[in-house]
């Protein structure tokens, strides 16, 4: 029973990690039916920054976190800006190559500045607490918690406030929304700053909490954080929530219970019959084509 | 758009010819490749290995050159960096053969890396030496025990590296019951980890735990849950530098608290760097101690403390011994030609190294040789004992 609850514990904290990332995805296409592919890049990102702002400027782990959170948006916006609204009308496929490329852009951009892993300092005093035979480290708390507050904060601006419906209202209907005076290129920004922001966080806290970064990490944790969107149904927030606390406790127990090397054959055979049955994903419904 | 495409034409034209001059005109020039992982997942075992064939090659180019029969010789060397990928380590070790026209390519160090490089400079009958690639697959034919014929390495192999270590790791730690976390998507890990588990057995311990991972993974907390269940009273981790801390890391945070245990993949300062103190006095075999050096080793490892500014680690030490090698078999054969290396390796029966003593026996590729084993120690590696082949 502790070695579930221990294994439980694990699950959570990669699952509220790939939430966090799968948030970015999802947001994306939800507004601009869109694969930002760039995304575990940026993830990346934030983790060099917190790097950054933890080393260099020696920042505590609240103003590490809002920096690496802040620099990230404003990174979000500026790529949407330059490399994505000029392809906003041509074929789909011109903007999925252009992410890939903007995401070996970031990395081999972080190449050239941090060829070697970078070690990041410890920012939270780690204690250890044994309950019952069960560890539980106070970084796990934090990067749960936070996860689940920043997850409890977007649902709440998505869905109660202005700029939120404005988000909801384009995601709906791309053309005729902005003929009623809603910014459009405003709000794809608003919602390219909130999806990276949150990847910045997942970034910073994944980095505290795996403390040895390279320029490859967004990579894997990226596709997984996308398969997570998709199980949850891609476009749908709290299916991107739902998606990564399953892919993490699926990840977990399959390692748990059956031989590790088993673990990513039978984690994307489950998830496979999943899109068998749910071909949207959990959340997701089927998006009618509009002629 | 005509015009570019003849300007680009005139210009490969030109290229070629300038190529086939400079091949006439060099004529004591023997070319020498090194295939070098500078970037990718690994880049501090590509910067110990360039450096170190760099000074390796200064050496002989100060003293005027090298004398092969008779004739003095320079070298220049070709650094190829293969992106810490297997493809991109094929297609180096081909340029190399192919377009830079070299006598012998020295590495990759990787073994998932030096298996496919191996593979390209076998059919060109061009000679590769691995420094650092200790898996049996390297020198050897496809899934035979046969032997390639062009492929040496610097570096003891696994079966002995994992017999090393098991060995210590029952009758200096006492230990019955050992855990071994590895990554089952590398050679080298997978090799290594499978031949701790036969001698640890053999010899009458249990491995109570046998986990895997994939490259890349940083999350180890399902396996490290699993591992400390079983309770054992040592884990092997034959991973490399950039992954071993955090490992070592969550399971520390997972309330772990036995010796660890590594293979000469953790011998890169690196490793001291990102583990901080929690490394702290684990163990790990490898292929020299440079506080216990030898003469020849100490000559060495101050020419490179004087050019780099650091210690070098195993890599850099395999890699000059790997271009050492390379010298006496030129000596030896006394001609410079691809056929000639492979002759001149073949006749070394006793080569006195950084890393100790090597011979080659019965046609293999594979030198025979010792390992040690170090200790962490602050922030130094610190010799701990000697294990004879």
């Amino acid at each position: 029973m502790t070695y579930f609850l221990q294994q439980s514990l694990n699950a959570l904290q990669l699952g509220s990690i790939y939430a966090l990332i799968a948030l970015g995805y999802t947001m994306v296409y939800g507004i601009l039916t869109m694969i930002n592919f760039a995304h575990g890049d940026l993830f990346m990102v934030g983790a060099f920054i917190t790097f950054m702002a933890a080393v260099y400027l020696g920042l505590p782990f609240v103003p590490t976190l809002l920096v690496s959170m802040v620099v990230v948006a404003l990174l979000g916006v500026l790529i949407e800006r330059v490399a994505y609204r000029p392809l906003r009308n041509a074929p789909r496929v011109s903007a999925v190559i252009t992410a890939l490329g903007i995401g070996l852009f970031l990395e081999n951009f972080t190449l050239v500045f941090y060829p070697y892993p970078q070690h990041i300092p410890t920012l939270i005093e780690n204690t250890t607490w044994n309950i019952g035979g069960v560890s539980i480290s106070s970084l796990q708390i934090i990067i749960i918690l936070l996860s689940i507050g920043l997850m409890i904060a977007l649902d709440l601006i998505v869905r109660k406030t202005m700029v939120g419906m404005a988000m909801r209202a384009i995601s709906w209907d791309k053309a005729i929304i902005p003929l009623m005076g809603v910014p459009l290129n405003l709000i794809v920004s608003a919602t390219f700053a909130l999806g990276t922001g949150l990847g910045a966080a997942a970034g910073t806290m994944y980095a505290l909490a795996f403390p040895v970064i390279d320029p490859y990490m967004g990579i894997l944790i990226g596709w997984k954080a996308f398969i997570s969107a998709v199980v949850g149904g891609i476009g749908n927030i709290r299916g991107a929530m739902i998606g990564g606390f399953i892919l993490g406790a699926v990840e977990i127990m399959v390692a748990a219970f059956m031989p590790s090397t088993y673990r990513d054959f039978v984690a994307f055979a489950l998830l496979l019959v999943l899109l068998i049955f749910r071909p949207y994903g959990i959340l997701g419904k089927p998006r009618p084509q509009k002629v | 758009m005509k015009k570019g495409t003849l300007l680009f034409g005139v210009l490969i034209i030109a290229s070629m010819l300038l190529a086939a001059c400079g091949g006439g005109a060099q004529a004591n020039v023997i070319k020498v490749g090194v295939i070098a992982e500078l970037t990718g997942d690994i880049p501090a075992v590509g910067a110990s290995c360039k450096n170190a064939a760099e000074l390796a090659v200064k050496e002989i180019n100060d003293a005027g050159g090298i004398d092969i029969g008779g004739t003095k010789y320079t070298v220049e060397l070709f650094v190829e960096d293969n992106a810490g990928k297997a493809d991109q380590s094929a297609s180096a070790a081909s340029k190399l053969i192919t377009q830079q026209n070299v006598v012998a390519i020295i590495g990759p160090n990787a073994s998932r890396y030096a298996i496919p490089a191996s593979e390209i400079a076998e059919s060109s009958k061009v000679v590769l030496i691995s420094p650092w690639s200790t898996n049996p697959k390297t020198t050897l034919k496809g899934d035979t025990t046969d032997p390639k014929q062009y492929v040496f390495r610097a570096a003891f192999i696994d079966p002995f590296q994992g017999r090393v270590v098991a060995k210590f790791a029952l009758d200096n730690l006492g230990a019955k019951n050992a855990a071994v976390l590895y990554d089952v998507a590398s050679d080298y890990n997978k090799g290594i980890a499978e031949f701790f588990k036969a001698t640890f057995e053999e010899n009458g311990g249990t491995v109570v735990a046998f986990e895997t991972y994939t490259t890349g993974d940083k999350d180890f907390s399902a396996q490290l849950t699993k591992i400390k269940d079983t309770a054992p009273d040592v884990i092997f981790l034959p991973n490399y530098y950039s992954e071993v801390p955090l490992q070592i890391q969550q399971a520390h945070r997972l309330g772990i608290d036995v010796p660890f245990l590594g293979s000469d993949s953790w011998g890169s300062s690196e490793l001291i760097t990102l583990c901080g103190t929690d490394c702290e006095g684990f163990y790990f075999s490898t292929h020299y101690a440079a506080d216990a050096a030898t003469p020849v080793a100490t000559k060495f490892i101050e020419s490179y403390k004087t050019t780099y500014g650091v210690t070098p680690d195993d890599v850099a030490a395999l890699t000059y011994d790997s271009f050492g090698l390379l010298w006496d078999a030129l000596q030896a054969a006394g001609k410079v030609d691809r056929e000639s290396v492979r002759t001149g390796m073949s006749m070394i029966t006793n080569y006195e190294g950084v890393t100790g003593n090597m011979a080659f026996e019965s046609g293999s590729g594979d030198p025979v040789k010792s390992a040690v084993i170090l200790q962490v120690t602050g922030d130094k590696f610190v010799w701990f004992a000697n294990a004879a082949p």
